[in-house]
């Protein structure tokens, strides 16, 4: 049996995942439940002064029939007061001592605010702090969330506020409403910052209403900018992950991933990409709790399966075979192959590759079912038609190299080497 | 044992003769169907589908909330796309190549998907399609069934203007008239043929047959060009002893009372016995069963391989608990007072292949004894070999002739459907309709 458990900065949980900063997280009603089905920790929802939300607050985009394939929030920080959810937290840190608590913080913007917050947030025993530099909306539009996070000076001038007071564990949560993280990310560190955590929601507007012609969600008439979240992102955020962690300077810290994780898999492959923990929300609010089980089952039997006896073992596992472009092999050549076999003659291959990629699909007619079959001289090996395929392991990509060698752009062009000649 | 009607209270009439294949009840559930299609591209099931339907095409319509674009897409193809949601057999149509069988995965359910966008343009009565300007031009197209429904449509929508004469009281033919009760209700076939006529350009004679009210030189020289499509209606004769019991019913006049009367006036015996394996044998034997009858026996010359109804419509013969006689054929009807008793069989065996491909029965020489108060006749259906002779058609044993171009000998007289192809789908008489039609669009030009 792999080990799961988790190291992040000395916050220790019996395994990575952990509830990020959400609806989910933000009363001891909900966090001794999720605990109760397994959770390794959460990231409290946001304290800071007192706000008020609206109603509706949520809305989602849908996908031939999969509900919630993203979601969207207009939800501020906690709307309870402080003095309530400091004692909650306390009473959940000793019903939970094994777990993490990790609290997130959103201060207005003086240092004296940010001291006075952390120094009521540590007398609860949590295990560390998460700055929330990420909040799209509501809070940006008073100075606070993502406006701090989009500019890496204010984010190095709150980090040091905070670091000057905090005595335990520092995670800055960064936005990713910026053309690239590692800025905010670099001056977290450089600030003084223990750890990184990414990424917040993304802006959007999931959708509008034919109907009312008003996006959503849906208040009174009007709607806002919401942060975008859910398994949609998912690939946003794995990317913005990598970025840190091939960065010399914010690859000293461990990062928190977050994005629209929904499944072990998903968690496995953010910690193949650097993540040493996973935070979890949307999956949460669609499915409840319980999702817990399977995404620890599910991760060590993995981890069994490929030799991983701790996290330890494969978290950034993945990072080094990120490269540049001009860095790829152009030698290297795949070309699509169709098993008859397993075809059920459905056609999508052959019209995506006619329409949309390079013509090097054969269509015989048959009635009423055509047969399909490769040009091979004419395919690129672009995956097109594989990734169409309603069928497993129909079409394989078959490895045709064009030499032997190792050969790179750079190198394809010094050498004269020829373009396409179709 | 008699005959007898009123068998059931009404509750037992209206559930046995409820709706066969209810529609989706909700629009979630007709999405979870639809969102299973993959828009397969030159797909399989539109190649199996006689009028082509783009079937992928409406049921991604359905996903998109576009249930109007659906409705055209289907009606465009197939203007009785909604009668032959409910009666074809898709089993061995479209459904029954839809790629998921060949994963072994159940077929999309495309016949109920097509149902729910084409009876809600039915029943809100959208109007999908606009006539051309009228081009001064009259065709007279006889028979309002499937084929000359679709016809008078095609032509009405090029601003031909057509008048159908029907000789009986409603349209729709055999979908009115000669299929079981459980699959379409009459007045779902009268709304179709509203909705069909609601383009306007087409008017309906009713109680006008050919031969008797109108005539087809009448006819020729009235219109600038006839469409026959009369169907096929007289019931193939056993020509065995005992054909004139009482008690001896054929298949289509039994379904015709049934669709034309209410359920309790029905008579039917105790113990029925019905010749034939087709769809029609199934569905009378199945009606008798639902009107009350205590035992249903299907008798078929040749065996499960060759039979012509498909395995679906077996099954819910069986289902209704009707037994079924393999390789027996009727040798001679026994009766009592000119009452029908008895039905005498042939057991029979395979022998060669026929001109159809299937193994034709043999005789053996024993029989076998039926005790039976009623026999239905559904061996099958016979041209009006004499109206076609009588009118100089060229035809085959009464089967109208035709060229590629949908022409009789008669210039100017076209056919198709029943009459031509001696009994088919709905569907392909929808689509003999649509090819009528682009004949005598090129006629008249």
């Amino acid at each position: 049996m792999a080990d799961l458990s988790a190291n992040f900065l000395g916050i220790k949980s019996p395994n990575p995942y952990w509830l990020a900063s959400a609806p989910p997280t933000d009363k001891q009603y909900n966090v001794l439940r999720a605990f109760e089905a397994g959770w390794g920790g959460v990231v409290w929802k946001t304290l800071g002064s007192q706000i008020k939300n609206v109603s509706s607050r949520y809305s989602s985009v849908n996908y031939n029939g999969n509900r919630m394939m993203g979601f969207n929030n207009i939800e501020l920080i906690s709307d309870r007061p402080l003095d309530i959810n400091l004692r909650e937290i306390a009473e959940c840190v000793r019903l939970f001592p094994d777990r993490a608590m990790v609290v997130s913080l959103m201060a207005d913007n003086s240092r004296e605010k940010w001291h006075e917050l952390i120094a009521q947030v540590e007398d609860t025993g949590a295990h560390g702090l998460e700055l929330n530099f990420g909040c799209p909306h509501g809070m940006t539009e008073r100075g606070m969330g993502a406006a701090v996070g989009q500019d890496p000076d204010i984010a190095r001038m709150v980090v040091e506020w905070v670091m000057e007071k905090a005595t335990i564990p520092v995670i800055t949560k960064l936005t990713p409403n910026v053309h690239s993280v590692v800025p905010s990310g670099r001056a977290s560190v450089e600030g003084g910052t223990n750890g990184l955590s990414l990424i917040n929601t993304i802006q959007s507007i999931t959708g509008v209403d034919l109907d009312t012609l008003v996006p959503n969600p849906y208040v009174a008439g009007k709607s806002v900018f919401g942060g975008y979240c859910g398994p949609a992102v998912k690939p946003v955020a794995l990317k913005m992950l990598t970025t840190l962690s091939q960065d010399p300077v914010t690859s000293r810290v461990p990062i928190s991933g977050i994005g629209g994780i929904s499944t072990w898999k998903d968690a496995a492959e953010f910690m193949l990409l650097g993540a040493t923990t996973v935070q979890v929300c949307t999956a949460v609010m669609k499915h409840g709790f319980r999702i817990i089980e399977d995404l620890c089952e599910g991760l060590s039997n993995w981890m069994d399966d490929k030799g991983f006896q701790t996290t330890d073992d494969f978290i950034g596992k993945s990072v080094p075979t990120i490269t540049h472009w001009e860095d790829l092999d152009i030698n290297y050549h795949i070309v699509a192959h169709i098993n008859p076999d397993k075809c059920i003659r459905c056609g999508l291959c052959y019209i995506a590759c006619e329409d949309a990629s390079h013509q090097s699909i054969n269509l015989a007619y048959g009635k009423p079912y055509n047969t399909y079959s490769i040009i091979e001289d004419k395919c690129v090996g672009c995956n097109l038609c594989k990734l169409v395929c309603p069928v497993d392991n129909c079409i394989t990509m078959v490895e045709q190299r064009k030499g032997d060698d190792y050969l790179n752009w750079k190198e394809f062009q010094r050498r004269g080497l020829p373009l396409n000649d179709h | 044992m008699a005959i007898v009607n009123n068998r059931l209270t009404a509750e037992q009439y209206e559930a046995n003769f409820s709706d066969i294949h209810p529609p989706f009840e909700t629009r979630n559930a007709a999405l979870v169907e639809a969102n299973r299609c993959l828009f397969c591209y030159d797909a399989p099931c539109v190649k199996s589908c006689p009028t082509s339907i783009d079937i992928p095409k409406f049921i991604r319509q359905i996903t998109t909330d576009n249930l109007k674009g659906s409705a055209h897409t289907i009606f465009s193809a197939n203007i009785m796309g909604g009668g032959c949601s409910k009666v074809c057999p898709v089993e061995k149509l479209c459904e029954g190549s839809c790629v998921y069988t060949l994963m072994d995965e159940p077929p999309i359910p495309i016949a109920k998907l097509q149902r729910l966008s084409t009876e809600k343009a039915i029943a809100e009565k959208w109007p999908l399609f606009q006539r051309k300007p009228s081009q001064n031009k009259n065709v007279a197209v006889v028979g309002a069934g499937p084929a000359g429904l679709s016809c008078a449509h095609t032509l009405s929508r090029e601003g031909i203007d057509v008048t159908v004469f029907e000789k009986e009281s409603k349209g729709g033919g055999l979908m009115t008239y000669g299929i079981a009760a459980y699959k379409v209700t009459p007045q779902f076939c009268e709304d179709e043929v509203n909705f069909i006529t609601s383009l306007g350009g087409i008017v309906i004679q009713y109680n006008q047959e050919l031969g008797k009210t109108v005539s087809l030189s009448d006819l020729q020289q009235n219109y600038d060009a006839v469409y026959l499509s009369v169907g096929v209606g007289l019931a193939r004769q056993l020509d065995i002893p005992g054909e004139n019991l009482r008690g001896v019913e054929d298949a289509i006049r039994f379904i015709y009372d049934i669709r034309t009367s209410g359920f309790p006036s029905i008579p039917v015996g105790d113990r029925v016995a019905v010749i034939g394996l087709g769809m029609t044998a199934i569905d009378a034997a199945t009606q008798a069963k639902r009107l009350g009858a205590s035992e249903v026996t299907i008798i078929y010359r040749r065996t499960q391989d060759e039979m012509p109804c498909t395995e679906v419509e077996l099954d819910l013969a069986k289902l209704d608990g009707c037994r079924i006689v393999w390789l027996a054929a009727p040798q001679e009807i026994v009766g009592q007072n000119g009452q029908v008793t008895q039905l005498i069989c042939n057991r029979m065996r395979l022998g060669e292949p026929d001109a159809s491909g299937r193994r034709s029965p043999v005789e053996t020489g024993e029989t076998i004894t039926l005790d039976v108060d009623m026999v239905i006749k559904a061996a099958g259906q016979m041209p009006f070999e004499e109206l076609v002779s009588i009118n100089q058609l060229e035809n085959r044993k009464g089967k109208i002739t035709i060229d590629g171009a949908c022409s009789t000998n008669l210039n100017g007289v076209f056919a198709g459907g029943d009459c031509v192809n001696g009994g088919k789908e709905v569907v392909d008489a929808v689509q003999a309709g649509k090819d009528g039609a682009k004949a005598i669009l090129a006629f008249l030009k």
